[in-house]
């Protein structure tokens, strides 16, 4: 299961409902339920995709997740391009493969295992995704999504649950952030210019164009998304 | 997992991979107005802080009731958070959020999660 969906949430729910009894049909549709916040993140990484080979994005269609999509799209914001090589790692490397590891060694040792609770493991998923949402905030407009995508996604999963919670705050903060004006702090350059790499560089790291990616003028328009 | 439920996964799977795929895969996204590229560019935090937030405040008992949770685990990724913005690191983040759950469960000031 691990290989085949790959997708931590559903899968353990899954697990739930197959222990409750529940027939197929009914894991089957809130697997899809569960999982259809996955349609915000092809969405939105699909800009900066649309020059990568179509069978390639076939392939990167089936490892994006959570984390994924998480950490591919905050390093393509802070380079300012595309960097397929990071998606890769982002999904593979630090997600599929320890994911299927993991999933090996829970079934094989899993009883030894101590309570990860315990040193406080239980945190480390939602800690990433707000470290990772603090790091694509870079103005009032991505501070109102983030903060408004929060507080509809609370309301909505405490009436509805959080699979169809996470889907609205995913979908309603972004218009909330729109309606936002930008503001003086607010940077307008365009994405996949030099320019805005380093305006989302780390502190002492500078933005290196190599040979596969030559720089642009610093004003130019071309660039991604 | 039994031979029969190597087909449930395989359903799974199938009625998964569309809602990866379709966005990513669907002509014409580089014809799309500005306004639509601003709306998908600000999706990112909205959907992580989303995610992160109902993780902490919304649980769900066997039953599938939810309940508004108040914790330490809240404390614990506004910790993070702010160790993130700070010092631009998320991993010095998540050692903070990380260490202060386990320090307060040890020490009896936290409970354990439901």
């Amino acid at each position: 299961m691990s290989t085949l969906v790959f997708a931590g949430a559903a899968q353990f729910a899954a697990v739930g409902y197959v222990a409750s009894g529940l027939a197929w049909p009914g894991v089957i549709l809130l697997t899809a339920l569960l999982n259809a916040r996955h349609l915000l993140y092809s969405a939105a990484l699909a800009p900066w995709l649309r020059d990568t080979p179509r069978p390639r994005r076939v392939l990167m269609a089936h490892v994006l997740t959570d984390e994924a999509f998480a950490l591919s799209i905050a390093h393509f914001e802070r380079l300012g391009r595309t960097d397929e090589r990071g998606y890769w790692i982002a999904a593979i490397g630090s997600t599929f493969i320890p994911w299927n590891l993991a999933t090996f060694a829970g079934v094989t040792v899993g009883a030894q295992i101590p309570d990860p609770t315990r040193l406080g493991l239980d945190v480390v998923f939602p800690a990433a995704m707000i470290g990772l949402a603090v790091g694509l905030v870079t103005g009032r407009r991505e501070l109102v999504a983030a903060l408004g995508g929060a507080i509809l996604g609370v309301v909505v999963s405490l009436a509805a649950g959080p699979g169809i919670g996470v889907i609205v705050g995913g979908l309603g903060g972004p218009l909330l952030g729109m309606a936002v004006p930008r503001g003086g702090g607010d940077r307008t350059v365009v994405l996949g210019t030099p320019r805005s790499a380093e305006g989302y560089a780390m502190p002492g790291s500078r933005f290196e164009p190599d040979a596969g990616h030559p720089a642009l003028p610093p004003d130019s328009e071309e660039g991604l998304p | 997992m039994s031979i029969e439920l190597v087909g449930l996964a395989l359903l799974m799977g199938l009625v998964t991979y569309p809602s990866r795929a379709l966005p990513m895969l669907a002509p014409g996204i580089e014809r799309l107005p500005g306004a639509a590229l601003e709306y998908l560019r600000l999706v990112g935090p909205a959907v992580l802080a989303a995610l992160a937030i109902v993780n902490v405040t919304v649980i769900e008992d066997p039953s599938g009731q939810q309940f508004f949770h108040v914790g330490i685990e809240w404390l614990a990724i506004a910790l993070c958070g702010a160790l993130t913005a700070w010092r631009r690191n998320l991993f010095v983040g998540l050692i903070g959020g990380i260490a202060l759950v386990a320090v307060a469960r040890a020490t009896g000031i936290a409970g354990f999660p439901i």
